[in-house]
């Protein structure tokens, strides 16, 4: 499936392009089992696809692939999700900017194109950064950049036709090995303070969890 | 071997979040037998205020004073963490983490082709070898990997809490230092910036307190505010509440708004949403107060209170003060 923040991502790529013109290329690094993905994104309104045949196996490796695409077919703006939801790195998109020494940023929750220049809403911490940028440039983007789109009738069938490319990698080693995983510490159950003694919790919270 | 710690800087001051990122490079210089350095870019903090970045274990302290670096310019700071990395000899790099901490560690990355790790929770489980071993919060939050940076450089980017420094009144010597930065660096232009002052943010809050749709309008807020402003505790809220705009976006907090890691998590009239809990599953220590005892967060809280949150918290507010 396309990972939520992705879907806004591509939402807004098809949004300015149904704007503005130009071309939507959607682009994944992953196994042939990925393609369905791949076909919702056409379905969504993308024009073509290239799909890089690899598994994605870290952020180095994943942003290698894009910024080689990125550079035979310089695209104008690369769009992608401000992190994965699973593995959270949010790293990428600064991988590919550095790689295509093009501007970065992220997280986006609103971007308009005039001309050759951009402007973007950047979340900050306890607020957001206003930014003009010219493009190329690269953007990690999160709501509410665009709404999702759910692909219509028209658009499934449409997507069929559509050319989906496979390359083949560049090599590239991992520079991070993923190890195993854990489970949180499970939590020891919930104490309940009656709600006619409320104070008491303060009391519990300094003494017994010793966090005030 | 040689240790690097970003510094970040907001409103005239150090962040507390680069502060524990300090206190960790300190602690893995020692691990390592290597030296650990700070770097401030730009002349927006006072440099005796520089100095105390020694209270948190480390000597030197670099700062770049350059003003077009009082913005926080993502190229612009990972093209200067570049040079200064390549002329100070050093091979790992710590970040705390930040929107632009995060940005400009996955740049530096690339000119380091160092192995990068983000969202750590813990001092590395080993350091056998030069191999950081190293604890990550995945899954939002949902589980941990561990992660192995094997490459000669390293970046590594801490979770809130990933370590917790006890301050000391050492301090730091100051140099100065300069990079050559073009225009280019500052190709992408920061306009101008809508950030609230003088309030504690979430991402740097020891205790954070956050209200749901069971406070049933924007104008009852006062109530959490107070018991935030008696705590010392930042202000949070679920993703409806900021999507109804009853407060700013940058308060959501959950899987697709601001991850929390804070000691103390208090949520009332939240129900526990898995996208909620996402976003607070790490905090040290949860509360739930909620007139519904069926709601699904009271299973993920050490601490609850079934009843009027219109009632309650004006007595813990009252309780809180008279500490």
């Amino acid at each position: 499936m396309i990972g939520p923040y992705d879907d806004y991502a591509l939402a807004r790529a098809v949004e300015i392009k149904e704007a503005q013109g130009g071309t939507v290329t959607a682009l994944n690094v992953g196994l042939i089992e990925t393609e369905p993905s791949l076909r919702k994104a056409l379905a969504i309104g993308a024009d073509d696809a290239i799909r890089v045949d690899a598994e994605p196996t870290d952020a180095y490796f994943v942003a290698t692939q894009i910024a080689e695409i990125a550079r035979k077919n310089n695209y104008d703006m690369i769009f992608m999700g401000r992190e994965s939801s699973d593995y959270n790195g949010g790293q990428v998109h600064g991988m590919v900017g550095e790689m295509l020494n093009i501007p970065s940023l992220s997280p986006v929750m609103k971007v308009d194109v005039d001309g050759n220049v951009a402007t973007i809403n950047r979340e900050i911490e306890g607020g957001k950064e206003y930014i003009e940028a010219s493009l190329p440039l690269v953007l990690g983007c999160q709501e509410p950049i665009a709404e999702w789109k759910i692909p219509n009738m028209r658009g499934i069938m449409s997507a069929r036709s559509k050319p989906l490319l496979v390359v083949a990698p560049v090599a590239q080693d991992n520079l991070t090995e993923s190890g195993r995983y854990e489970l949180l510490p499970a939590r020891s159950g919930c104490k309940f303070v009656d709600a006619s003694e409320a104070e008491k919790l303060i009391e519990l919270l300094k003494n017994e969890a010793k966090v005030l | 071997m040689a240790i690097l710690i970003f510094v970040e800087t907001a409103d005239g001051e150090l962040r507390g979040s680069s502060l524990e990122a300090v206190g960790y490079g300190a602690e893995l210089a020692k691990q390592l037998g290597t030296q650990a350095t700070a770097l401030v870019l730009g002349t927006s903090v006072a440099g005796d205020k520089l100095a105390k970045i020694g209270n948190y274990g480390i000597s030197r302290v670099l700062q770049v004073s350059d003003e077009r670096l009082n913005q926080g310019i993502i190229q612009a700071y990972s093209n200067t963490l570049g040079q200064i990395v390549s002329s100070e000899g050093i091979d790992t790099v710590i970040f705390a983490k930040s929107s632009l901490g995060d940005a400009v560690a996955a740049r530096l990355a690339v000119k380091m082709q160092a192995g990068l790790a983000s969202n750590i929770t813990e001092l590395p489980l080993s350091v056998a070898g030069g191999v950081l071993q190293l604890k990550r919060s995945v899954y939002t939050g949902k589980a941990f990997q561990i992660t192995e940076l094997k490459t000669p450089n390293k970046i590594l980017a801490l979770k809130k809490n990933a370590f917790a420094p006890i301050p000391t009144s050492d301090l730091a010597t100051v140099e100065s230092i300069t990079v050559s930065l073009s225009d280019v660096d500052f190709g992408a232009k920061i306009l101008k910036t809508d950030k609230v002052t003088g309030e504690l943010l979430l991402p740097e809050a020891d205790k954070v307190v956050s209200g749901g749709r069971g406070l049933k309008g924007p104008e009852n807020w006062g109530i959490v505010l107070d018991l935030a402003k008696a705590l010392g505790a930042a202000t949070g809220c679920s993703k409806p509440v900021s999507d109804l705009d009853w407060r700013p976006h940058h308060e959501h907090v959950g899987q697709t708004g601001v991850k929390v890691s804070p000691n103390l998590y208090i949520a009332i009239g939240i129900s526990g949403a898995i996208q909620h809990l996402a976003g607070v599953s790490a905090s040290k220590c949860i509360v739930v107060i909620n007139k519904d005892a069926d709601a699904p967060f009271f299973k993920a809280a050490d601490y609850g209170i079934v009843g009027d949150a219109f009632e309650i918290l004006p007595r813990l507010t009252k309780a809180l003060r008279a500490l």
